[in-house]
Formats: C-alpha cells, structure tokens, sequence
C-alpha cells in the first residue's frame, strides 16, 4: 500500500487544487494511466499514476488545494479485500462532498480521451476469462473474494465483502453496451438468471440522471468559469467529447443556460465556496497566477544565477533547402517547420556537451543522464508553459515535429499531462515567429542552461571570400556561471552550429 | 475542387483561422493587413492553417505558394483562382 502523492508539475510548483478524479475507489489503474485532474497556478495538467494497482481510499475531495508531496489517495499494489469497505469509497472529508459511491466515480466510457477508463478495467477484471494479463497479479493476490463468479448476485457493500474489483455479473456485449452508454455497470440491479445483469437492465440505466458528460479538461474548466451546463452542450470531439470550443460557441449561441444549482456534485465539486471565487473573474485570476508564478521563478533566477551570455549566428542554408526538399512531396500535416531541426540540434549539441545538460542542485551540478528539452510556449492569453520532450536528442526530425505540435496545441488548450510538465533538463525558446533576431533568456531554475533562438533572416553573408544571402539564424546560450564557463558555452553553440550543417544527419 | 468565389474564399479562411485561434478577432484585420502578425499566427499555426486550407478546399498549397497567404486580400485571390483553374505541372 502506498500514498499516490501530489506531484511536483514543475519546479515552481508548491501547492495544487485536486479538480477531478478521474478514478474511484476499486478501479485497477496502472502506472502512466491519467487518475486525476490538477490545477496549478499555470495550468490544468493531467496527472498520471506512477504505479499499478488497485486505486484504495481517496483521501481529497475534489477543490482541495494540498501541497505538493501530500497523499492524494491510497494505492494498493495488492488488493487487499478486507482492507476495503463501503464506506471507503468516499472521501475521507466526505461529508461536504455527501454523494454516493457510484456517483463519486466517472462511469465507463468517460475518460477523457477516449481509452478505455480505468472504472471500465476495474470491471473487466471482474469477467474471469477477460482480465487482461498485466493485472493478474494483483487480482490473484487479492484472494477469494476477488476470484469471480460469472453470474454473481450483485449485493450492497458490506465490509470485508466488498472486493477490491466489484463482482458484476455481465456478458462481453453487456459490458459494451454499458460501457457505450456509460453505464456504471456496478450500480445496476441485475434481472437474469443468478443476478445477471442483461442488456435490458443497461438500456433501463441509461442515461442515469445527470450522467458525467465527456469533456476534455479544458471545456470542463471553461464551463466551469463561464458557468455553463456541459449537459446542454453538444460535443464535436471524439465520440461526442466536449471540447472548449464548443464550450464557446453554446456561449456564444446562447445555449449555455446559466444553471448554477446542479444535481451532480461532480459538476459541482471546484464550487466550493472555500476555494472557488465568482465564475467572471477565474480566467483572469488563472492568468494572474500564472503572472505570479512566473514572476517568483524568474525572481529566484535572477537573484541565485550568475547568467553568462553567448550568442552564433549560424547560417541555415543547408537546414532550409533541406527543409525544402524534405517538405516539397509531404502534405502539409506532413511537413516539417525550421523549429523541429533547431530543436534537434540544440538536443543534440546537449549530449555532447553534457556540463550544460542537468540541474544545479545543493551547490553543486548534477548530469542528467538523458537530454529532455523542455520547449517555452506562448499562450495566447498571456504567459507561457514549457512542456517537455523527453529523450529529444534521439527522435527523428519527423518524430519532434509531431510531438512539438501535440504538446503546443495541448500546452494553449490546457491538456498537458503531469510526465510533460516535469523533468527537462534544457530548456529551448524561439521568438523567431515573434519577430525578434535573438533571445537573452533567464534560466528556468535548476536547469543550468538556456538556449534561444530568433527568427531566421535573409542577411548578407560571406562564404569563401564571397559575399551571398543566406538564411540565418541567431542562437543564443544563456549559461550559469556557477555550472560553466564560457568555453563550455562557446562549445555547445559551435556544436549546434556544425550540426545544422548537416541537416540529413539530425 | 469546386470553384470558390470570394466571399466563400473568405469565410473558409476566416473560418479556419478560427479555428487555430479560437478568439481572433477579424474586426480588427484589415483585408491587406498582414494577419500572421496582427492575429499572432506562429509557424506551427501557419502550418495548421495550411493544412485546413488545403482539406477544405481541395487545393494543393505548397512552401512555394505560402507568400500568397500573407494577408486576406492575396490569400482570397489565391484560393478563388487556384479552385477555378486547376494548375498546370508544378516545378
């Protein structure tokens, strides 16, 4: 039994809101599944499991704020049946939360994008011939009470009865079905033989009233602080997901009635008074602190780091014709853009001058051992995130640039997930499409380097003794002095130099 | 490809420009203004647009055509001619 923690969704980061979980009490999970939902100062990330096992108790009530390294719920790498009863499956603190335990958990289907749902895995462990090979450990460890029985009465929680997967009763198509219409198949009396639970028994249960309706994240949250009922919302995302733009547009439309007395406390659960300030002004108190987060990292930066500045204008004709003839037979959600191959190198060039390459950490400096790059991205409603590509010196140009989308488009729609906020070692910014020909940056502490690039220019450029025009661009290193001296950063951009010479290499 | 006139040019690009940034706000884009920087468009949202373009129009848009793409005006033009006529070999 271990305590699933708040995580640390960066390195400013002290303290999180519990917005949502997306587990409850039973369900299987397993490591780098998605179990809750946190707000940060920045943003609403994706937290995922860092174990397998069976999701115990959850100690918060969603719109708690608790400090990072604060169990968040128990996870139980064995289920352990007796160790579970009814009653666990709310929150401790549930008396402000009072809600039954089949409403505490999002029912199948609902995850968010798309998976099967940690809720439906917990079920499909109960189907014998069903359950998935990874898991049996700890269904097996769970004992009797865990083994089931097809066809099983399907009774109220009692203690020590209760196991950790709910016994259900219900053939493959059954489950489908339910899983289709996010039926909680737990909570469903079953009319067949033995207690069975029949498709009739699914098609009575749905749609229970004021089922969790799919939505991403984001849309929740937009909902939430432009006060609109996601239930009247029609969804354009997968399977009918809401997502934020259609958020927008029942806005826009009119058809967001504003409904601020709901049945379902899940809708309900950021409300509470404690913690929730009037809908209007949360964006922008979303965006103050993030100004504030900003502002007490680079603060700290600034005022702990003895930052040294280097800067190489690298000519970029070989990148770009490259580029060119890469791009010339792709379509266009195919083609690359300058930043994957600046990316690239600068990832690169980390592996190879490693000094640059860690964290600064009690006086001292601490190699990673791989290259992450964290990549700075500029929200449109002002501040910025830096979302992670791990392992980027060794992903083909083709691979980053997917993932730099992806993690773009998700940083600006509020979707990252925790493993993307954590964890770089070197972190890029590229204020090439803002206009500017360099960047000076502030490392983001305990990284000890920062590199910048700006846009790429035609310029006038001397090769051979022969005056041409070429695309260039300026990188620049930011360093701190404490980790390096200037030969280590005039080594690093030299490198990054000679290998966007090379394109096809990269 | 069917042919485009303008207004329908012009409503699929601002349509898909929507869609890339959600509140741009088109009162304040002249038709000759360049809207990459007045709707702070970034390479990767360019490319985004791009690819809308192309899917929603059927047109082929290559690197070499993305100058064209630089205000509403040029890029009305471009979407009305290239659906009326397709383009004879390329390079």
């Amino acid at each position: 039994m271990t305590a699933f923690t708040m995580p640390s969704l960066g390195a400013d980061m002290d303290e999180g809101v519990l917005q949502e979980w997306l587990v409850k009490s039973g369900d299987r999970v397993r490591k780098g599944d998605v179990v809750a939902v946190v707000e940060t100062d920045k943003a609403a990330i994706e937290v995922e499991c860092f174990q397998s096992g069976t999701v115990g108790r959850l100690l918060v009530p969603p719109g708690t704020r608790v400090p990072v390294g604060a169990p968040l719920a128990v996870i139980d790498e064995e289920a352990v049946p007796g160790g579970r009863a009814g009653a666990a499956e709310e929150p401790v603190t549930a008396g402000a939360e009072a809600a039954p335990p089949t409403a505490a958990g999002p029912v199948a289907g609902t995850s968010p994008r798309g998976t099967p749902g940690p809720a439906g895995a917990g079920r499909e462990a109960s189907g014998g011939h069903e359950r998935p090979t990874p898991r049996r450990k700890a269904a097996r460890a769970s004992g009797p009470a865990a083994e089931p029985v097809r066809g099983e009465t399907r009774r109220p929680p009692e203690p020590a009865a209760e196991s950790a997967a709910p016994v259900v009763g219900a053939g493959p198509l059954v489950r489908h079905l339910a899983l289709l219409h996010g039926v909680d198949l737990a909570a469903v009396h079953g009319t067949g033989a033995g207690g069975r639970i029949t498709r009739a028994d699914v098609e009575r249960a749905q749609p229970p009233p004021g089922r969790r309706v799919r939505a991403t994240p984001y849309a929740r949250r937009l909902a939430h602080d432009l006060d609109v009922d996601l239930t009247t919302v029609r969804g354009t995302g997968d399977d009918g997901a809401v997502r934020a733009a259609d958020v927008n547009a029942a806005v826009l439309a009119g058809t967001g009635p504003r409904e601020p007395e709901r049945p379902d406390r899940r809708r309900d659960s950021g409300r509470r008074p404690d913690t929730a300030a009037p809908a209007d002004s949360r964006a922008e108190r979303r965006t103050d602190s993030m100004r504030r987060a900003i502002a007490d990292l680079m603060s700290r930066a600034s005022r702990e780091i003895p930052h040294y500045y280097l800067y190489a204008t690298i000519d970029l004709a070989a990148a770009e014709d490259w580029l060119r003839r890469c791009n010339r037979d792709r379509p266009p959600a195919d083609r690359l853009v300058s930043a994957a191959l600046l990316l690239k190198a600068a990832a690169v060039a980390a592996r190879e001058v490693p000094a640059l390459n860690g964290y600064w950490r009690n006086d001292g400096f601490a190699a990673a051992g791989e290259v992450n790059l964290g990549v700075a991205v500029s929200l449109r409603q002002g501040g910025l995130l830096a979302p992670v590509i791990h392992h980027a010196d060794t992903l083909p140009p083709d691979v980053l640039m997917a993932r730099l989308k992806d993690l773009v488009q998700r940083a600006r729609r509020g979707r990252l997930r925790g493993s993307e906020t954590t964890g770089a070692t070197l972190t890029v910014t590229s204020l090439g499409d803002q206009g500017v020909e360099a960047v000076f940056g502030v490392i983001h502490p305990p990284q000890v380097a920062l590199v910048g690039f700006g846009a790429v220019v035609e310029r006038p450029w001397a090769v051979h003794g022969m005056l041409g025009v070429r695309p260039v661009v300026t990188a620049t290193l930011a360093a701190d002095h404490r980790a390096t001296d200037g030969a280590v950063g005039a080594r690093y951009l030299t490198a990054v130099d000679r290998l966007l010479q090379t394109p096809e290499e990269l | 490809m069917k042919p485009l006139n303008a207004s329908d040019a012009v409503s699929v690009i601002k349509d898909s420009i929507t869609r890339i940034v959600p509140d741009a706000d088109f009162t304040r884009l002249e038709p000759d203004d360049k809207f990459r920087d007045v709707l702070e468009l970034d390479s990767l949202d360019f490319l985004s647009l791009v690819e809308l373009l192309s899917e929603r129009t059927g047109v082929r848009i290559d690197e070499v055509d993305y100058p064209e793409l630089t205000t509403l005006s040029d890029a009305t033009r471009f979407l009305v001619e290239r659906t009326a006529r397709p383009p004879g070999p390329r390079r």
